[in-house]
């Protein structure tokens, strides 16, 4: 079960950050990708600009940079496949540490790893500050489609059920001595998840059902 | 006689892959009444109770509804008049906050502002869960989720109110305590359910459905202690409880 306040991703706090309205925040957050993503590469000083000015915004949250950087995991792939380009992007080559990297590569790869740092480290500061009701509430008010803020507050709704659920299947395959230690146990792993993705669905039939039960027709009303 | 809450009569279903769960069921339960329906696994009661508020449409027979029959056209009066409280209270709260999850049934009515407002805080209170109206309901413990379930229901103003398996995993003081706030509701009441005391201490009549029919019904404490009857239904006491002594 979670914190006894909001959400995991969550940080309670009641900095100026954290009072701002939801929709103004999203609003910002979208401006700033927009600015970053559009900024070419090579203006490296602009970046720095934008680093500091979410820096600014990190200290005005009081949210711990431990906190964000633990976080930061889910930019992994990302790295990964920055990490790939200058050996499998085309051009001019260069020799860097006795490897043959591809110019254009590691441009790109750069550019992509500043941008992206930023992207991650900027929307995880708008989820820390903002509790995941609000969050809603103010992408209702953005005028979001219905449908799509409806599909985003069952996933927040049901996300620990759902892990608990993974939790509780880990911990049943554990008992019975399963550890997943080598590619051979891999197929386990490929069923349990086929396994949780049924139950899962299952469940969605059922809130369906007690959804329908209470008069339901497609439109959750305000 | 006044007409029964729920009729009825020679209800028969079976799914789309061919498993028949029910072969014409008669049933009534009038206002006011507290009716148990007991039975094994797999003798039809879940499908019975899809059928009370029309999520299942029977292949043969009707159901009604304080005279309303259970078809297309009625459904969203059906709705309003049986609650259905499913097993499972996480199925059942999918919204971000108890007081959204409350609000949904009567939204769906059309209600709105104070009116709504008065509504469910009036359910909550007779759950005792008013307190905790602005808590997201994973938060709360599994017994708080189950009183809330029941408010989600209550707040529709049903005239039956359907539970399946209400004590199932509670413990002993929440099962007592949902036990006090079901038999303070002025509603007419049908749970299902395999825990037989909770039966016995709530409901003075028992249906026993096994096989897809209704096999037999009267008082609870005679079905109870009717050893041949609760022999041939897989129907079994827990150790050491005596009807005789409650």
């Amino acid at each position: 079960m979670g914190a006894p306040h909001g959400h995991r991703l969550h940080f309670h706090g009641h900095s100026p950050l954290h009072r701002a309205p939801a929709h103004l925040k999203v609003a910002g957050l979208v401006a700033f990708m927009l600015v970053v993503v559009a900024t070419p590469v090579p203006w490296v000083p602009a970046f720095v600009g934008y680093a500091g000015v979410l820096a600014v915004l990190v200290a005005l949250s009081g949210v711990p940079v431990p906190y964000l950087a633990r976080r930061m995991v889910i930019e992994t792939p990302v790295l990964v496949f920055a990490a790939l380009l200058p050996f499998i992007a085309v051009g001019p080559r260069t020799e860097v540490l006795g490897l043959s990297l591809s110019e254009a590569g590691l441009v790109a790869a750069g550019g992509l790893v500043m941008k992206a740092t930023l992207g991650v480290v900027a929307s995880l500061l708008l989820a820390a500050t903002t509790d995941p009701r609000d969050l809603l509430a103010g992408l209702e008010r953005l005028r979001v489609p219905a449908q799509l803020v409806q599909i985003m507050g069952f996933m927040i709704r049901y996300l620990d059920v759902v892990t608990d659920e993974l939790r509780r299947m880990r911990t049943a395959m554990e008992s019975r001595g399963f550890t997943a230690r080598d590619p051979r146990h891999w197929p386990v792993i490929g069923r349990s998840a086929g396994a949780l993705f049924i139950r899962s669905f299952e469940r969605g039939e059922r809130v369906h059902l007690a959804m329908i039960s209470r008069g339901y027709d497609g439109s959750v009303r305000r | 006689m006044t007409t029964p809450v729920l009729e009825l009569q020679s209800v028969a279903y079976a799914y789309p892959d061919g498993h028949q769960a029910l072969f014409g069921v008669d049933l009534h339960v009038h206002r006011g009444e507290r009716v148990a329906v007991l039975g094994p696994n797999g003798a039809g009661k879940t499908t019975l109770v899809l059928h009370l508020n029309g999520i299942l449409l029977p292949g043969r027979g009707t159901v009604t509804v304080s005279g309303l029959p259970v078809v297309k056209e009625n459904l969203q009066e059906i709705r309003r008049r049986v609650g259905i409280v499913f097993q499972d209270p996480d199925d059942q709260l999918f919204m971000g906050s108890v007081r959204d999850d409350v609000a949904f049934g009567p939204r769906n009515l059309g209600l709105r502002g104070a009116e709504l407002d008065r509504r469910v805080m009036a359910a909550l209170d007779m759950v005792g869960m008013a307190d905790y109206v602005d808590r997201p309901p994973h938060h709360l413990s599994f017994g708080q989720r189950r009183r809330v379930a029941v408010a989600t229901v209550l707040v529709m103003e049903p005239e039956v109110i359907v539970l399946d398996e209400p004590s199932s995993n509670l413990d002993p003081a929440s099962r007592r305590e949902l036990a006090d706030i079901l038999t303070g509701l002025d509603v007419t009441l049908m749970m299902v359910t395999h825990d037989l005391p909770y039966a016995l201490q709530l409901c003075p009549r028992a249906v026993v459905l096994s096989g897809g029919v209704v096999a037999a019904q009267g008082r609870t404490i005679d079905v109870l202690t009717d050893d041949a009857l609760m022999k041939s239904h897989r129907l079994e006491l827990p150790y050491g409880f005596d009807p005789h002594t409650c």
